[in-house]
Parts: C-alpha cells; structure tokens; sequence
C-alpha cells in the first residue's frame, strides 16, 4: 500500500501549519465506558490522569497566548479528573472557549472509582458556557449501544434531555450542544448535512430532544478499533478503502493544522491520534508543555503515518466533523 | 475449490471494460448518477432500491456492495431489514396474485 508521505506527494500536497487557534487538552484516560472504537482505550480501569502542575501550565499557556481561543478538553471522560472543574473555570476567566467532550453517561454513571457523582454537569457546563461535544453514533438505539455499550442509548436520551432542559442545544441561547456521529463498523460516514438533518428529525420526533450541528467522524485504523479489523481479517481492505477515498480537499483541512494536543502528562503531539501512537510533535518543536515556544511549534513539521488517511478520506474527518 | 463467485472479483469490477473501454466508462458514468447522487430519491433510498434489487437478483456482488452502500449513506440494519421484506412481499404476492389463474383454471373445468 503507498505510504501517507507518498500520497501527498502524488497531489503536491505540502501540509504544514497554518495556525494555533486551538489548544486540545487530553486530560486522561478514566471513563465510565469502554466503547468498541475507542482510539484511547479508554475505560474504568484505567489511572492516567493529568495533575494540577500540568494542568497549571497549561492555562499559562493560554493566558500567554491570545491567539489560542479555544481550549478543547478531552479524555476519557475529561469530567472524571479531579482538576477539570477548575480548567475549565480558569479558561473562561481568561476569555476562551472552551468544548468539552462529554460522553453523556458520566452524568447518570458518575465517577467509576470513587463514586463522586456528575449529575450536576449540565448546569456546570451552561454557567460556564462550555460547548459541549458529545459522541451519538445514530438516532436509534441499536448502533449506539453496539459500539457504545448496552443501555447507552437510553441513557443519552435521558442525559440530552437534562442538557436541553438548562438550554443547549436550543435557538436563543447560543449553548452549544453539538453530537458526533461515527460508523459502527469498518465503512465511511455518509454525508454529514445529510446525516445531521436525520438526527434532528428523528430526536425531535421520538424523543423532543434538540441539538446544534452533527459532526461526522471516520473510524481511526489504530487501537481497539485496528485490533477489531484485524480480528476479523478486515484490516487490509480497511485501509485500502482509506486509501482510495483519500480526498485532496479534505486533506488540505485536517485538523493538526490549526491546533496542538497535549497529553496528560504534558507531551505535545499534533492530535490525540498521533498522541495515543506515542507520536510526538517533529523534533524541532518543543515535546512539553512545560517548555512551550508558539513560534517554533508553528514551524514545525507535522508528523504523518499511514492513519492519517482516516482525516483524509471522503469529505474529511476532524474532531469537528467533515472537512471538505 | 475455485468458486465462480470469489468476493475479490467485485474490485475488478472495472476491468469487464478492458475489450471495450467507452461502453464500460458510459456505464460507470451513469450508474454513478443513477445510484450514488441525491435527485428527486435521496442517495439513502436509491441505495435501499438497490439493496433491494441486489436481493431480488440474488447477486452476492450486488448485495456486498449495497450492504455497504446502504451503510455509508447512513441507513442502519433495521431500515434494511425492511427493505428486504418489501423484497419478499413483493416476490411473495407474485405468487400469490397468479393464485387468480388457478381460480380461473378452476372456474373453466367446474371445480
């Protein structure tokens, strides 16, 4: 199979950074699921968490730089570190935006380790304002709970309701609350204007629940989802799918352009794709954020492997949905 | 054992026009707006049709293709479950409407 680099190349295709506008934060991999495509591994058994120095400099960072507007957490559930009620809080007193990727559940599941409960988020995140991102793989319950876990489904019927009830997701009130969708299984997002206006029509209709926009996420070819493919012998024809719907437009958006993902321990990498493949950001860069330098990271080379075809396939994947 | 049906072949598809390259190009062309474009049919529903079809035919290239096809368009099992009992239906009560020519067979001979 031609390699990434080579791909590029065929198109003339030289994709550096055209900014740094976004700041993503991977603040560990605790979650109260284990889903089937998780590209963090992310489960209840696990105890990466990022500690408050780190998370202190990041918001150094982000004071310093005002050219960073949005910070962008993820995780795991991002709610289950000790430290992201505070990020969060730091971040809009320095004037960001800042998105949560929130999984629904953690509102009804709470804390797997200490049992703290986080049915108090919704009105966390309409006083802070937060844009909350949250994964819906379809409007029906059959593939969510699939790729999700059982009783999922319900659960984020219910978990969606308590976000419309203090306001997201409805017109008037500029809280955010956007769903991402993403294939149950080893084949390419339909078109995203197409599917978002299913899943209004179809929430609205059997359960009066509301949202903002619908961004469509291809299945990334590494981790669990990798291990999946090659379970049952699909991982070759996976990627050679990738491969032949690899899209020059939707490469020229890709998402490490414009942004900088840091891991929980403070390593850089160029997304939390790169950074779960312990890829970390071109070696002329700084690896940490403990010894950031915005010029030298907007020189940097991005770090491209064979997964990245997952960004560029079809009309383009980023974690804000289709970029072409 | 060889098999005429090997699931590879249906990425070969596009060699069938080696010997006759400008009929296969104008095929490809217009199944490519008769299937994979929104017109007055949403792209979803034409792949439907074709699932559909795909099984009336019983082409397991076909149905390998639709599958995927309804899939990327974004319907999910269930709506493609249904449209296989539309298959099934229709087939079912093909048979069951020429029931009327037996009738009538039975009209002429008095039974």
């Amino acid at each position: 199979m031609i390699d990434f680099h080579d791909k590029l190349s065929q198109h003339s295709l030289e994709l550096s950074p055209t900014g740094l506008a976004t700041l993503q934060v991977n603040v560990g991999k605790l979650c109260n699921q284990a889903c089937l495509h998780c590209h963090v591994d992310a489960s209840p058994k696990r105890t990466e968490a990022m500690d408050m120095p780190t998370a202190q400099r990041v918001m150094e960072v982000l004071a310093a730089h005002p050219q960073i507007t949005t910070l962008d957490i993820t995780g795991g559930a991002p709610e289950l570190n000790p430290h992201f009620d505070w990020m969060v809080v730091e971040a809009k007193k320095l004037g960001k935006h800042v998105m949560v990727r929130h999984n629904l559940t953690v509102q009804f599941d709470g804390n797997p380790v200490t049992g703290e409960s986080k049915e108090y988020l919704p009105d966390f995140f309409a006083e802070h304002r937060c844009e909350v991102v949250s994964s819906l793989p379809y409007y029906s319950q059959y593939f969510t709970d699939k790729q999700r876990g059982r009783g999922v489904f319900n659960k984020s019927m219910e978990a969606m309701k308590r976000l419309n009830d203090v306001g997201y997701g409805k017109e008037g009130t500029s809280l955010m609350l956007n769903l991402v969708y993403n294939p149950v299984g080893a084949f390419l997002p339909a078109s995203q204007a197409s599917l978002e206006a299913d899943y209004k029509r179809e929430l609205a209709a059997k359960f009066g629940l509301h949202f903002n926009s619908l961004f469509t996420i291809t299945n990334m070819p590494i981790h669990r989802f990798k291990s999946d493919l090659v379970r049952h012998g699909g991982y070759e024809a996976y990627m050679e799918k990738l491969l032949n719907a690899f899209n020059p437009a939707a490469a020229e958006g890709v998402m490490c352009r414009s942004q900088i993902n840091v891991n929980y321990d403070g390593r850089l990498s160029d997304c939390d794709f790169n950074q779960m493949l312990e890829l970390p950001v071109g070696s002329t860069a700084p690896q940490t954020i403990f010894d950031w330098d915005f010029d030298a990271l907007l020189r940097r080379r991005i770090i491209f492997a064979d997964h990245c075809f997952g960004c560029t396939a079809g009309a383009g994947s980023s974690c804000g949905g289709a970029t072409a | 054992m060889p098999t005429y049906y090997e699931s590879n072949d249906l990425a070969r598809f596009a060699d069938v026009g080696t010997h006759q390259r400008p009929l296969m190009d104008k095929f490809f062309e217009y199944y490519a707006m008769a299937t994979g474009t929104d017109g007055a049919l949403t792209k979803r529903e034409k792949q439907l049709i074709g699932l559909a079809v795909a099984h009336t035919i019983q082409c397991p290239y076909c149905i390998d293709a639709y599958t995927t096809g309804c899939l990327e368009s974004g319907a999910d099992p269930e709506q493609m479950t249904e449209a296989l009992h539309v298959v099934a239906a229709v087939r079912g009560g093909a048979s069951l409407v020429h029931g009327v020519q037996m009738l009538n067979g039975l009209e002429k001979v008095g039974a």
